[in-house]
């Protein structure tokens, strides 16, 4: 019963000029997405330090999106092409330590790809229901031990 | 040799004013360790030692010493870590002046520990042997049996940038050709790993040693300190304590001259090594930069190639 009902909660860090106004878009537009994501929006996908994601997975959600502009088409000229590198080391490590790479995801929506933006919250989506809940150094509680006790009773 | 010549430069050095100070190793006040001494004094020039237990990173003290002029002894993996620093523009003022000694590997003293029973009251070295001596015994050992497996590995021993060499380079090849730890760690099942992981790192009791000893650890600020925004808890819950080696680890990202100060720092015996070898190569293997090779140009996550791995990407 459980397993049925349960659906991921996934963050998605989206970038000021490109990915948000693409989820804007996609919106206006009445493209349907999985309502899984919660938006982040964030000045840029080079914003990105690593610690945000980890962050995030470890106060309890299954799997996060970063999503920046087109390289080349960044606010800042160099913004996404840092983020990328970052993403890059960020994933193979995950990876190394035993977390699955699909639970962190990076992608390139520009304004103007609401129906792109759709197809990869989608995607996004199936994968981190595949791998299921995220449990490995998820906080039994966002507040500490009290309600943990709680949890376990 | 390479102890008496470390004197006479540090001490020609201190006479002419051409440093403020030398930082070096003494002598331990326990067996099997040397100790970072600070020299200010030309007389003093003959605490300083060299043996296989000058295994601490001394760049580490450059940040405390940053309004000094500063003569340091550095073996290959601390010039690594000075020209890394360097990279950061941590130098502006007061570039250290590099006494380099082409490093002969570092005995483990855990290893050496182990290999006898009993508590080591003495341990001398004589070429490639160590003597340690105990209550009722005395055991020779084989140096090059009880070696660190970061100095197994390292490949560079010769220090890059010295201002001084005090002995010829010596050869560039590592014993053990892989880090063992890693390939080891590698060859599990992620479920596996992670399983190590977390229980390697269940053993931490916060006391961050292994922070302290990096020379690359210098913010004002670690994100364990901060309490606006607080991103990690006090305590020792399993998930925080993963949470903090996963981050100390990938700030090490492409900055790690893999000297293993961490490791020997720890004094849960947590392998640490593992991480940030992995770190290395994946920095190595994506953007071709390896740590304190290149003294110019930007770190490897400050600058960018358009042509940069992308698959990964949607």
């Amino acid at each position: 019963m459980m397993e049925k009902s349960w659906e991921p909660k996934i963050l998605a860090f989206l970038c000021n000029w490109c990915s948000y106004a693409g989820a804007d878009l996609a919106g206006t537009s009445r493209i349907q997405y999985p309502s899984n994501i919660r938006v982040i929006r964030v000045p840029c996908s080079g914003r990105i330090n690593p610690l945000f994601i980890l962050k995030a997975l470890q106060s309890g959600v299954d799997g996060v999106l970063v999503s920046g502009c087109h390289p080349g088409d960044c606010h800042y000229l160099s913004g996404n092409y840092i983020g990328r590198r970052k993403s890059a080391t960020l994933k193979c490590f995950l990876e190394f330590l035993g977390i699955e790479g699909g639970r962190v995801q990076f992608s390139w929506v520009s304004a103007a790809e609401g129906v792109k933006f759709s197809r990869v919250v989608q995607e996004v989506t199936e994968e981190v229901k595949k791998l299921g809940p995220l449990k490995k150094f998820k906080k039994s509680s966002w507040f500490g031990v009290q309600s943990s006790e709680k949890e376990n009773e | 040799m390479i102890q008496q010549k470390l004197r006479e430069i540090a001490k020609e050095l201190l006479m002419k004013k051409e440093v403020d100070l030398i930082i070096g190793f003494g002598e331990g006040t326990l067996p099997l360790r040397a100790t970072p001494i600070f020299v200010r004094d030309p007389e003093e020039a003959e605490r300083i030692i060299w043996n296989s237990f000058c295994e601490n990173n001394l760049a580490t003290y450059l940040h405390k010493f940053d309004r000094f002029k500063v003569g340091l002894i550095v073996k290959g993996c601390d010039a690594r870590s000075v020209v890394a620093l360097n990279l950061e523009k941590r130098f502006k003022n007061n570039p250290p002046f590099l006494i380099g000694v082409p490093c002969q590997r570092m005995v483990d003293r855990r290893k050496v520990k182990k290999a006898v029973k009993g508590e080591i009251l003495k341990a001398l070295e004589e070429d490639d042997r160590i003597i340690v001596e105990g209550e009722g015994f005395r055991v020779i050992l084989k140096r090059d049996d009880f070696l660190y497996t970061s100095c197994q590995v390292c490949t560079h021993r010769t220090p890059v940038q010295a201002n001084v060499l005090v002995d010829q380079p010596v050869e560039e090849l590592p014993l053990v050709e892989s880090h063992p730890d890693m390939d080891q760690f590698e060859s599990k099942s992620l479920e596996e790993r992670w399983k190590f992981f977390e229980n390697e790192a269940s053993r931490c009791i916060r006391c961050y040693a292994c922070r302290e000893a990096c020379p690359m650890c210098y913010c004002r600020e670690c994100f364990v300190d901060s309490s606006r925004p607080k991103w990690i808890e006090k305590g020792l819950s399993p998930s925080d304590l993963t949470f903090y080696h996963m981050v100390r680890a990938y700030h090490q990202s492409g900055r790690c001259s893999g000297c293993g100060s961490c490791e020997r720092a720890c004094p849960m015996e947590i392998r640490l090594n593992y991480l940030t070898q992995k770190l290395n190569r994946d920095a190595k293997e994506l953007f071709g930069f390896e740590v304190g090779i290149n003294p110019d140009g930007p770190p490897p996550l400050s600058t960018f190639e358009t042509e940069d791995k992308q698959d990964f990407i949607k």
